[in-house]
């Protein structure tokens, strides 16, 4: 919200600069966001009156007016069409500054002297959104005579600062110049001065004029209506102009813009209907009828339904209640007669009926918030006041008010100890009552009680701490002494899996492996890039009301695809190699519609380009595992999954569980990513990690005798695993093996086609005696019986 | 046969002297002193010498024989060091090459925040707890005060799944958990994602991440909730760094206020960062936990009080590292990633 110091003293006396009142405000709870100011930097641009008006001789779009400035009478140059003799307006002098830098010269147009410019409100800097219609072409021509000479920033107000306030939604009160100014006298602890309302003149009666009003109470808790007969529709005088413009209200014509006007002071919105476009004498305020239409202000028809709250004559809606006028009933130039409506409306109605027009407008954006319904009356007053004021029209006798749902001030009790309790503070009764009092709250004191009574403007405060708030902010937070936390000593403590997680993602560093972060939603359409089957539990997904777009609206049941678009964008950006992992959530529900929380399980996902192939990420993942403390993992080999190379895929088992799945990824699925490198994936359920890791290490003696090795190479066919030779070396071990590496695979020369020749180099050591070559080779003789009997291996000479 | 000792020694010593390897060195060796050697073969003929003489000559020879031995040993000292020296003037190297093939990963800029967050307050005796991201409208809206007609709660600022369940919009559902699951006293932090409806741009994303503190005792007031704050901006940011607390409105604590914190750029001596005012905006929310919600919980409010605050991690992420674009964060360039 904008508020005008200049309009803000007229009712709080104030000395302070504006720097300390924004420093000030924000501390008591107004949080000044910025300082406008209004000062334009405008120099020698004053009044000056149109003596004579010529065309120019040599020119047909050019005008030469002779302006009297008060000290001399210049010529001036100018495009402008709508001036005529005696007109009042601003001329910029020879030497002049305009807001946005420019200096004026005397300039030279086809053979005639210019000695300055005249100037539109634009070039005076005023905002496209506030200028009036009428004014948005052409030379500003002012309402009035003003002494010549007199500088336009003066007669135009362009001085001092406006302040844009945060106003937060607990408090629509502070939504008006008045409502601010109780804050600020408040916050300075000064006496804050409400404007009189006061009528001079009344005439006839206003049943002459409507005969009644009706309510739907449920939806409208007020309505007060005043009329007001020989209306003349013009240009407002421009103080109440320029006010509006400097609270960033477009100025249109007198009777609207006392409306507004009131709005921004008071808070209340009133809305002006052409009493004669009204069939019959009656104002309805009820649903509309399914199927009603209405045309509003801006020209649209809209369509009715009994959710939307209308204001109507005896036929049809002129209004939608709390949102905007119909277009029907608008003020016009013709308008002679005025209903003002000054009414108060259901929050929840105006928000829902704003919402379901897309029509979100000054006034519904205020009745949303909440409005104290005793502002009507307050509110439509003052308006009449003004327009009579400024001679808009005859205020008619007599109010037609219906106030069904009256609001009373309310007592709250508040216990002095439990401020102090609160807050941590040493405050005295007597202080809380001053600040109390500062607010308009009134306090009478009982034993150890306050009864505070509380004005009914005050939606915000229902309950004992929200007076406390009150008193915390009128002290002042930042005057609080501060103290430490006192009690019993608590240890902070991490959950177990997070420890676990800290300890995977540091050997995941140390691997050379960067943490990602991707959303935890995603398109459905990823299922069919990662070519899952359209019966696969995988496309159980979650699915948004109101997802922001298709690529955002499921929940995740694999990491798969956000690392491969992730992998993917990196690689079109031309990086070379790519190691990445990320822990985060899948979601997996129940039942389909969700009916309670679904299962938020952790998953490990690994993703690798570049300089690598299945055996890097196979060796991250056997790492991981063993630094995890997870030791005797299996690898299956995969050939189903339809995301994975059907012959570069495996399957991790522990115990006969599985951890999850690891490969290269299918040729279709980069085919549809539309890249040419081999990608590397492992995606692992970490919730069974966390489940299995063994944090506790415990040592081994250090070996005391020593060690035999032998070679070992056979020939076996190429289907044979390597894993199942080991699987066969280390069972007939007789825990006399330390270590069984592999170190050769070959085929080709010398190899019969369709086998292979596999070498490994075995580790025999006892802990208890130095080993004698006999019992290794009874050993190693059976290993290759074995071998030969089961995977039919042949021993290679 | 004195002159012939002589005669041996001098060659031998020009010899030794004109030796310039350790196999060279050998020879003169072998030449001299070998079972064939010169000194060798004299020392043979020593029995064709008197009595008188045998002893006198004796002596000399071995005296000789010690000399060249001596001479012998430090010439080899001598070229041992000098090879030394010629080896590794030969091995030198371009010490300016790198080799860049170990590589130790990056962390995540976001989760280094958040986990210098919990360690921070791990150290402050707050335990972590964790929670779901996706919630009831019960956790993350009612049980936290919020009105029914709260624009927060709109399917234009919220991601719902059904009219009960919703992506959370901030991480204090977690504290509704923990009420509920816990009794006084309690110290947490939960830090996690969270999700509204807002485009993607420079500063906005429909995932972001919070922190969100909680502290229910007897007796806890709201200068122990400042000083806590105090103390932990002043921790990650800086002891020269100031806290101010602004009035604002939360609905779920009351007092309800906002922290502003010196601007990093100027430490509050006003710059363009700050908009010359000193201070970066709204850094943190906090308040004292609403009676309401205590009640919510199973909480006496008049037993216990509380006080909660909640923080935007991409925030002080992107402050903390000069990052102006959120979007940096979950785009995962690896140009980006290796720098932090």
């Amino acid at each position: 919200m904008l508020l005008p110091i200049k309009w803000l003293k007229e009712y709080v006396d104030l000395d302070e600069d504006s720097k300390v009142l924004a420093d000030k405000l924000t501390l008591s709870g107004s949080h000044v966001e910025s300082i406008i100011s209004l000062d334009r930097d405008i120099e020698n641009v004053v009044v000056g009156k149109i003596e004579e008006l010529e065309k120019h001789k040599d020119a047909d779009k050019l005008f030469v007016a002779k302006v009297n400035t008060g000290k001399d009478i210049i010529q001036v140059v100018t495009g402008a069409t709508n001036l005529k003799v005696g007109d009042y307006v601003p001329v910029a002098l020879v030497g002049a500054k305009l807001p946005n830098g420019v200096y004026i010269e005397k300039t030279n147009f086809r053979g005639v002297d210019s000695y300055g410019m005249l100037c539109s409100l634009k070039e005076l800097g005023f905002g496209d959104n506030v200028i009036p219609k009428y004014q948005r072409d052409g030379i500003f021509i002012l309402d009035k005579e003003y002494p010549l000479g007199t500088s336009i920033s003066q007669v135009l107000g362009l001085y001092g600062e406006v302040l844009e306030l945060e106003i937060t939604p607990n408090r629509p009160d502070c939504l008006s110049i008045i409502g601010m100014a109780r804050e600020t006298a408040a916050t300075f602890n000064k006496r804050i001065k409400i404007p009189e309302i006061k009528i001079n003149n009344e005439v006839d009666d206003i049943k002459d004029y409507l005969e009644s009003i009706q309510i739907d109470k449920e939806l409208c808790n007020r309505y007060y209506a005043r009329v007001i007969k020989d209306v003349k529709i013009e240009e407002s005088p421009l103080w109440l102009q320029t006010r509006l413009m400097e609270a960033g209200v477009r100025p249109i014509n007198n009777i609207v813009d006392v409306t507004n006007y009131v709005m921004l002071e008071l808070g209340q919105p009133l809305h002006a209907f052409d009493l004669d476009k009204i069939k019959g004498k009656k104002i309805i305020v009820r649903r509309a009828k399914d199927g009603e239409k209405i045309v509003t202000l801006d020209s649209i028809e809209r369509n009715l339904n009994p959710n939307n709250l209308v204001i109507a004559d005896e036929k049809e809606p002129i209004g939608i209640a709390g949102v905007m006028g119909g277009f029907d009933s608008e003020i016009t130039e013709e308008t002679t007669r005025v209903i003002l409506e000054s009414a108060n409306f259901d929050s929840k109605s105006v928000r829902f009926t704003a919402k379901e027009h897309n029509l979100r407008t000054e006034a519904s954006s205020r009745f949303e918030k909440g409005i104290d319904p005793n502002l009507c009356e307050i509110a439509a007053e003052r308006a009449c006041q003004l327009i009579e004021e400024i001679g808009g029209g005859k205020i008619v006798k007599g109010v037609i008010d219906v106030y069904e749902n009256k609001r009373d001030e309310e007592i709250i009790n508040l216990r002095p100890n439990k401020v102090n309790e609160l807050l941590g503070t040493d405050l005295t009764v007597e202080q809380m009552v001053d600040y109390l009092e500062r607010l308009g709250l009134t306090s009478s004191v009982d034993e150890n009680r306050l009864e505070v009574k509380v004005p009914t403007f005050r939606l915000d405060l229902s309950i004992e701490a929200d007076l406390i708030e009150e008193i915390g902010r009128i002290h002042g937070f930042h005057n609080i002494s501060v103290k430490p936390l006192v009690g019993v000593l608590t240890r902070g403590e991490k959950p177990y899996e997070k420890i676990v997680e800290d300890r995977a993602k540091s050997v995941l560093q140390g691997l050379g492996l960067n943490e990602v972060m991707t959303y935890s939603f995603i398109s459905p359409k990823a299922y069919d890039r990662i070519n899952i089957e359209k019966n696969s539990p995988l496309r159980n997904y979650i699915e948004l009301i109101n997802p922001l777009g298709e690529d955002y609206s499921v929940m995740r049941t694999t990491l798969i695809p956000n690392i491969l678009d992730l992998l993917t964008r990196n690689y079109n950006r031309g990086i070379k190699d790519c190691y990445v992992y990320e822990i985060g959530n899948i979601f997996i529900p129940k039942e389909l519609p969700l009916k309670d929380l679904p299962t938020e399980k952790k998953i490990l996902a690994i993703g690798m380009y570049g300089n690598v192939d299945f055996y890097d990420i196979k060796e991250v993942v056997e790492i991981l595992f063993d630094r995890m403390g997870i030791k005797g993992l299996e690898y299956v080999p995969e050939k189903k999954d339809p995301t994975f190379h059907p012959n570069r895929t495996a399957n991790i088992l522990y115990n006969g569980k599985n951890m999850g799945i690891l490969g290269e990824i299918h040729i279709d699925v980069m085919e549809k990513y539309d890249i040419d490198t081999r990608i590397y994936i492992a995606h692992l359920d970490f919730d069974e990690i966390i489940k299995e890791t063994k944090m506790e290490k415990k040592y081994k003696p250090l070996p005391k005798y020593p060690a035999i090795m032998r070679d070992i190479a056979l020939v076996v066919d190429n289907e044979v695993l390597v894993g199942d030779i080991e699987n066969i070396i280390w069972k007939h071990g007789e825990g006399l093996i330390e270590e069984v590496e592999l170190f050769d695979v070959y085929t080709g020369d010398q190899i019969e086609e369709g086998k292979k020749s596999v070498a490994f180099s075995i580790t025999y050591r006892s802990h208890s005696k130095t080993l004698e070559d006999e019992e290794v080779n009874a050993v190693q003789e059976n290993i290759i019986k074995d071998l030969e009997n089961q995977l039919g291996a042949k021993l290679r000479s | 046969m004195r002159e012939k000792l002589k005669r041996i020694k001098e060659e031998a010593i020009a010899d030794i002297n004109s030796s310039n390897s350790l196999e060279k060195l050998e020879g003169v060796r072998v030449k001299y002193l070998g079972k064939k050697g010169q000194l060798t073969l004299v020392l043979r003929e020593m029995g064709k010498l008197s009595k008188e003489e045998r002893p006198v000559i004796g002596q000399l020879a071995n005296e000789i024989r010690n000399e060249i031995e001596k001479e012998l040993s430090s010439a080899g000292n001598r070229l041992k060091e000098q090879l030394k020296i010629e080896r590794m003037e030969k091995e030198k190297i371009d010490i300016t090459i790198s080799k860049n093939v170990r590589r130790l990963g990056h962390r995540h800029p976001l989760i280094t925040t958040i986990e210098e967050l919990e360690n921070l307050f791990i150290s402050m005796g707050f335990s972590v707890v964790l929670g779901p991201e996706i919630e009831t409208v019960e956790n993350n809206f009612d049980a936290l005060n919020t009105p029914e007609n709260h624009p927060s709660r709109d399917l234009s600022d919220t991601f719902y799944i059904t009219e009960d369940i919703l992506l959370r919009t901030h991480t204090s559902p977690v504290q509704i958990r923990a009420m509920k699951e816990r009794k006084p006293p309690l110290r947490i932090v939960s830090a996690g994602r969270t999700f509204r409806f807002d485009d993607v741009d420079d500063t906005h994303s429909p995932m972001f991440h919070q922190l969100e503190g909680l502290v229910v005792d007897e007796n806890v007031t709201m200068a122990n909730l400042i000083h806590t704050i105090d103390v932990f901006v002043k921790e990650l940011f800086g002891k020269d760094m100031k806290t101010r607390f602004r009035p604002h409105h939360f609905p779920f604590t009351e007092p309800s206020a906002e922290v502003d914190v010196s601007c990093f750029s100027c430490k509050g001596a006003g710059c363009p960062v700050c908009n010359g005012t000193g201070w970066s905006m709204e850094l943190l929310g906090c308040g004292m936990v609403h009676p309401k919600v205590l009640e919510n919980c199973g909480i006496d409010p008049e037993k216990y009080s509380g006080f909660a605050f909640g923080m935007g991690i991409d925030r002080i992420t992107m402050v903390k590292y000069g990052i102006n674009d959120i979007r940096l964060l979950f785009e995962n360039d690896n140009r980006f990633l290796e720098q932090f």
